[in-house]
């Protein structure tokens, strides 16, 4: 079947949910990857969502805009408080956080706060919403995002959710203890970072994508490992899934 | 104020009545509470139960020189940036909503410096009310910490005292005003809200006044019949006005979507015409309407209608 981008992303970041069973999701492609996971390879799979939901089902056709509407509410378990729900995460009920940026960088530190000087930038973008805080205080987190050279820059303009900082153990000591950034996931490959250094290193490429694809969409220095192996393409069963639950293509 | 003042907020609020007595009145009159320069702090999240009925009304009582703050900042702020009645927005998130990319006005605004935007993390923002709602100074979190966010705002670190791990301090934020929507109250200003609680009972608990509309009053025998559906107490509220469809077109969960449709007009004509569009719009639908009867009848019946048609299929 062919697919676009947007499915790969979808499909890879699905993948990356098994055995997974809490995970704090945005609305569009995380929620969509989520949803995918919980009707494929994990059935257990409860999403929690920052406006304020626990549990809720994606109604096919009737994506959510933001992350604390109605549609997020859907045949939920609960309604918390926005307060209330990232504090779950800070005392560690979170397995897995998705997040994205506008900007990132070779440690995984993501903006999403502003382009140019901090005190009169060039573009003002929306700001952290709850990024910061699924980087921050989740167990494990997963980037999800575009691959785009104008995106992956040697280092972010405002750090507005902090990956590994400056690399090696900077993270630890500003003061971050227990999560971390485990893996970026584009549509173009699977990233990772290596064990000392913390820098951003290729762990499998989509099928069809060359290193050489990859280095020409990031703008700095990726580590390159031997070997690199290549995901299975995007199943028949995934993207019927996948397209059941967004019919009209809003995100796909 | 400066923010974790706690000594001032307390003795604020000590000299104000915090009475269980009757506190029904008009649109006007409640948005005649805010002042010139006070902070105002917004209820709901980004499009669901915006008061948008007070802050119609504080738009159109021509206040000036407004802190505002919000979890996630819709498109009332740009209102209040269009019509020059803010200069400071303190939140997490400022927008429409992914679908309509990045608010331009917000973008012209806070880049040729004319409002500054105060940026927190969304649980560093809910801490700030909890902090002020708890009475005390400051919350630790984990949170934060490690970020340009921490300068970004007044955030400190400090040594664990019991643990020697480093954390994050956020100063409570006191607003001089709350503005809420919520389903149900009572003419004395105990409130019901239904579905997502947002950050409202925090935000009515820390600040000094506390404006509320309500989609529908209830007796004082419905509120005692369900005292554990109360959310808000009576003697934190100072003003409470009947509004029904107070927050549209945002949502109220249970009662009404959001209509898409007028936001994807909003946003086409800012796009096409920048700030001339908004102050069209703000004309029309702000300052025009002498009623919320009169702005409610902008949209039609039958739009409300479908939008609360779709709030019963979502969670009814």
């Amino acid at each position: 079947m062919n697919h676009s981008a947007a499915e790969v992303l979808a499909v890879m970041a699905a993948r990356q949910l098994r055995g997974v069973t809490s995970l704090f999701a945005g609305v569009g492609i995380p929620l969509l990857a989520a949803a995918l996971a919980q009707k494929t390879h994990a059935p257990d799979l409860t999403i929690v969502v920052e406006g304020g939901s626990i549990g809720p089902e994606v109604i096919p056709g009737r994506l959510p805009i933001s992350t604390n509407e109605m549609r997020v509410a859907h045949r939920a378990r609960m309604l918390p408080g926005i307060t209330d729900i990232f504090l779950l995460a800070q005392r560690g009920f979170l397995d897995v956080g998705f997040v994205g940026g506008a900007q990132i960088d070779r440690y995984g530190n993501l903006n999403s706060s502003l382009l140019g000087p901090h005190e009169r930038p060039k573009v003002r973008l929306p700001g952290s919403g709850g990024a910061n805080d699924i980087i921050s205080l989740c167990r494990r987190v997963m980037v999800v995002t575009m691959h785009e050279r104008r995106r992956f820059v040697p280092q972010v303009d405002f750090v507005t959710s902090p990956g590994f900082l400056g690399g090696g153990d900077a993270r630890r000591k500003a003061g971050l203890l227990f999560g971390r950034v485990s893996r970026v996931v584009t549509h173009l490959a699977i990233l990772d970072f290596e064990e000392d250094s913390k820098a951003m290193r290729v762990a499998a490429l989509h099928a069809g994508v060359t290193v050489a694809d990859v280095r020409d969409n990031t703008g700095f220095e990726l580590l390159i490992p031997e070997g690199i192996g290549t995901t299975e393409p995007p199943t028949e069963r995934e993207l019927t899934v996948l397209r059941s639950l967004d019919p009209d293509r809003r995100f796909l | 104020m400066n923010p974790g003042d706690f000594v001032e907020a307390r003795r604020r609020l000590e000299a104000k009545p915090h009475s269980a007595g009757e506190k029904l009145t008009t649109l006007e009159a409640a948005a005649g509470r805010v002042r010139d320069g006070d902070h105002v702090a917004i209820g709901g999240c980004l499009f669901s139960r915006t008061p948008l009925g007070l802050l119609r009304e504080i738009l159109r009582q021509r206040r000036r020189g407004l802190t505002l703050s919000r979890n996630l900042m819709c498109y009332e702020g740009e209102w209040f940036m269009a019509a020059g009645a803010v200069e400071r927005v303190v939140t997490s998130w400022f927008g429409i909503g992914l679908p309509w990319g990045l608010s331009r006005i917000m973008r012209e605004q806070v880049e040729s410096g004319r409002v500054r935007f105060e940026e927190w993390s969304h649980l560093a923002l809910g801490l700030r009310y909890r902090a002020a709602a708890a009475g005390v100074p400051f919350l630790p979190t984990l949170t934060m910490l490690g970020s340009d966010l921490m300068a970004a705002g007044q955030a400190q670190t400090m040594t664990c005292p019991f643990t020697g791990e480093t954390l994050c301090l956020v100063p409570a934020l006191f607003p001089d005003v709350a503005l809420l929507n919520v389903h149900r109250a009572d003419r004395f200003g105990n409130c019901q809200i239904d579905g997502y609680p947002h950050m409202d009972v925090d935000i009515a608990h820390a600040a000094t006044t506390v404006l509320v509309t309500a989609e529908e009053i209830i007796g004082d025998e419905e509120i005692r019949r369900h005292p554990d559906r109360t959310v808000i107490p009576g003697i934190v509220v100072d003003a409470v006005v009947e509004v029904p469809f107070g927050s549209y077109p945002h949502e109220c969960y249970g009662r009404y979507e959001a209509d898409f449709s007028h936001f994807d007009a909003y946003v086409a004509e800012i796009t096409a015409k920048g700030t001339e569009a908004i102050h069209a719009y703000l004309a029309r639908y702000v300052y025009a309407p002498r009623t919320h009867q009169e702005y409610l009848a902008l949209f039609g019946e039958e739009a409300r209608a479908r939008q609360a048609r779709s709030a019963r299929e979502l969670v009814g």
